[in-house]
């Protein structure tokens, strides 16, 4: 047994959560903030500078508010679905590169030659959590939001895997450390743009548009947030529960979120790359890999203010046009996608 | 029914149009709250709202530029008060030493400002200018008896209120004279009735 090993991965571990945890409370205080400047009000600004304690406020209200279990619900299930929602994104973490090296540690948890795989895998049981709850709650509502979300999730995890298989054929592994690699230096064509891989072929460009749909949908989050639907389900899943069970629901929302932009960040935009001082190779300074950890953070922020911003900005789709969109749209596209990618290829060789 | 749907072209049907209209629309809402820090919302406690004329707040009662109470206990307010908000205790039988019994004055006057509505009826019936709807709007309280307003209260905060005609002067000064005036008493007529 390699003590060394096991040391070192608990710390990356710890650490790697933690960070996920603080990202969690504080995503949701920057999208709160965010969505009150868009609809002309100053949001949460009383809880310590810039309302920046208003996380701590939130976790201490949640944990002191009556955990209430309505008598009609069925238990077992009514008490694991929170926790069922919440365990698939802290997983996935283990398998994300947030960096290269610190000092002689690789800066990802688990360096999976499958990676991918692996990650989709754990995704998709993001859906037992919803489904369960909404069962579980033996009410109409949350059945209905478990049922939409059941299908949505479902229809969406298929153009999700099917849209990012040109990459890997691009790529020629599943393994996310590689990926990265292939994306570093300067694009061939246009030496000003990195060598990312949204920009280094039109079929990876529209990989990503794929992708980036079917994880908005993934997530839950509008313009395809059909399992909690405020306004006609009156919150859908989660109507039934309160206190930290309903807190447990919404990080889970947000940290599926961010674990989404920490794979889009990795696939589609170089990972903790960037084309200048040399921080496109694996970093042999501690500087370095400071450094790199910083730009990985900085990208994964980036589409997470992206997400929040489309929140506030569009409409939520009709369910009927939204599972058009995933089996009509969507799959086809994907499916021609790699037909044109495996020609491009060949054309290539 | 069938609702007509607009056509929409292939560029339309792309959703990118509505995508960079939402974008234009709210990131110009982000710019003037977030960047320009014009929101349209106020940070309340230090920022106050500036109350408009003819606002309609709390119903407090007025004293003229005599400091008489102006309220005549006449009830009117009472009875019109659409949420019975108001009691008026009218008068015993004392006398306002400043004034003379000229008229009557409320003994204790009651508004519970957790009942009113803020109609501004009583305003509107009040026959002596007495009782005006002001501009407070944040009324606070700790318990349900504070927010009993009583004849003090109410009079010290509703203020002064400016009166042309000070009905109750010429009043006094009929009183007086009819006090002082000799009436004259018709002197016992004989009757004629027997004769
Ligand atoms: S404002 Fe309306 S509700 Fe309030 S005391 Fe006057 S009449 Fe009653
Ligand atoms: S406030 Fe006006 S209406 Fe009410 S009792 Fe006094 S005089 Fe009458």
């Amino acid at each position: 047994m390699d003590w060394n090993f096991l040391f070192v991965s608990a710390v990356k571990i710890v650490v790697a959560f933690s960070v996920l945890m603080v990202l969690v409370a504080y995503v949701v205080l920057i999208e709160r903030r965010l969505c009150a400047a868009i609809q002309d009000r100053l949001g949460p600004n009383r809880a310590g500078p810039f309302g920046l304690l208003q996380p701590v406020a939130d976790a201490v209200k949640a944990f002191l508010k009556e955990d209430f279990t309505p008598a009609h619900v069925r238990r077992a299930y009514y008490w694991a679905a929170p926790a069922i929602v919440m365990f698939p994104a802290i997983l996935n973490l283990a398998v994300i590169p947030f960096g290269s090296r610190l000092g002689d540690q690789e800066m990802v948890i688990a360096d999976l030659n499958i990676g991918i795989v692996y990650a989709f895998g754990i995704a998709s049981l993001g859906v037992y959590g919803i489904v369960l709850a909404g069962y579980a709650a033996n009410s109409k509502y949350p059945l209905l939001g478990g049922l939409r979300s059941g299908a949505q999730m479902i229809s969406y995890e298929v153009s999700m895997g099917l849209a990012v298989i040109p990459l890997f054929m691009v790529v020629g592994s599943l393994n996310l450390g590689d990926v990265i690699a292939s994306q570093q230096g300067r694009l061939p064509w246009l030496p000003i743009l990195p060598n990312w891989a949204v920009f280094q072929n039109p079929m990876l460009l529209l990989s990503f548009v794929i992708f980036l749909g079917a994880s908005f949908a993934e997530t839950n989050r509008l313009p395809f947030d059909m399992p909690e639907c405020e306004q006609e389900l009156a919150g859908g899943y989660n109507v039934e529960y309160s206190s930290i069970r309903f807190a447990l629901f919404f990080m889970g929302e947000y940290a599926s979120m961010i674990l989404a932009s920490a794979i889009l960040t990795t696939l589609f935009f170089g990972g903790w790359t960037l084309p200048v001082f040399g921080l496109d190779r694996v970093a042999t300074a501690w500087w370095q890999g400071a450094a790199q950890i910083g730009i990985f953070l900085a990208k994964m922020m980036v589409f997470i203010l992206g997400f929040i911003w489309v929140r506030w900005m569009l409409p939520r789709f009709r369910y009927d046009q939204l599972m058009r969109l995933g089996w009509n749209r969507f799959l086809p596209l994907a499916l021609a996608n790699i037909a044109a990618t495996t020609v491009w290829l060949w054309i290539a060789s | 029914m069938t609702v007509p749907r607009p056509h929409l072209s292939f560029w339309e049907r792309l959703y990118v149009p509505t995508l960079l209209n939402g974008f234009k629309v709210t990131f110009r809402h982000f710019w003037r709250t977030a960047v320009l820090r014009r929101p349209v919302t106020l940070s309340y406690p230090e920022e106050k709202w500036v109350v408009p004329e003819g606002y309609r707040g709390a119903p407090y009662l007025v004293r003229d530029q005599d400091g008489r109470t102006k309220c005549v206990a006449c009830q009117l307010c009472e009875f019109i008060c659409p949420p019975k908000a108001i009691t008026v205790h009218p008068p015993g039988p004392e006398v306002d030493p400043a004034t003379g019994n000229v008229e009557k004055r409320p003994r204790d006057f009651e508004i519970d400002m957790l009942r009113c509505i803020f109609c501004g009826y009583c305003q509107e019936v009040c026959p002596e200018e007495a009782i005006f709807l002001m501009k407070d709007y944040a009324l606070v309280g700790q318990r349900r008896e504070d927010m009993v307003y009583h004849l003090d209260k109410l009079l010290a905060l509703g203020g002064v209120h400016l009166d042309p005609v000070q009905k109750w002067k010429h009043k006094a000064r009929e009183a007086a004279r009819q006090e002082t005036f000799p009436v004259p008493v018709p002197p016992p007529q004989e009757t004629h009735a027997a004769s």
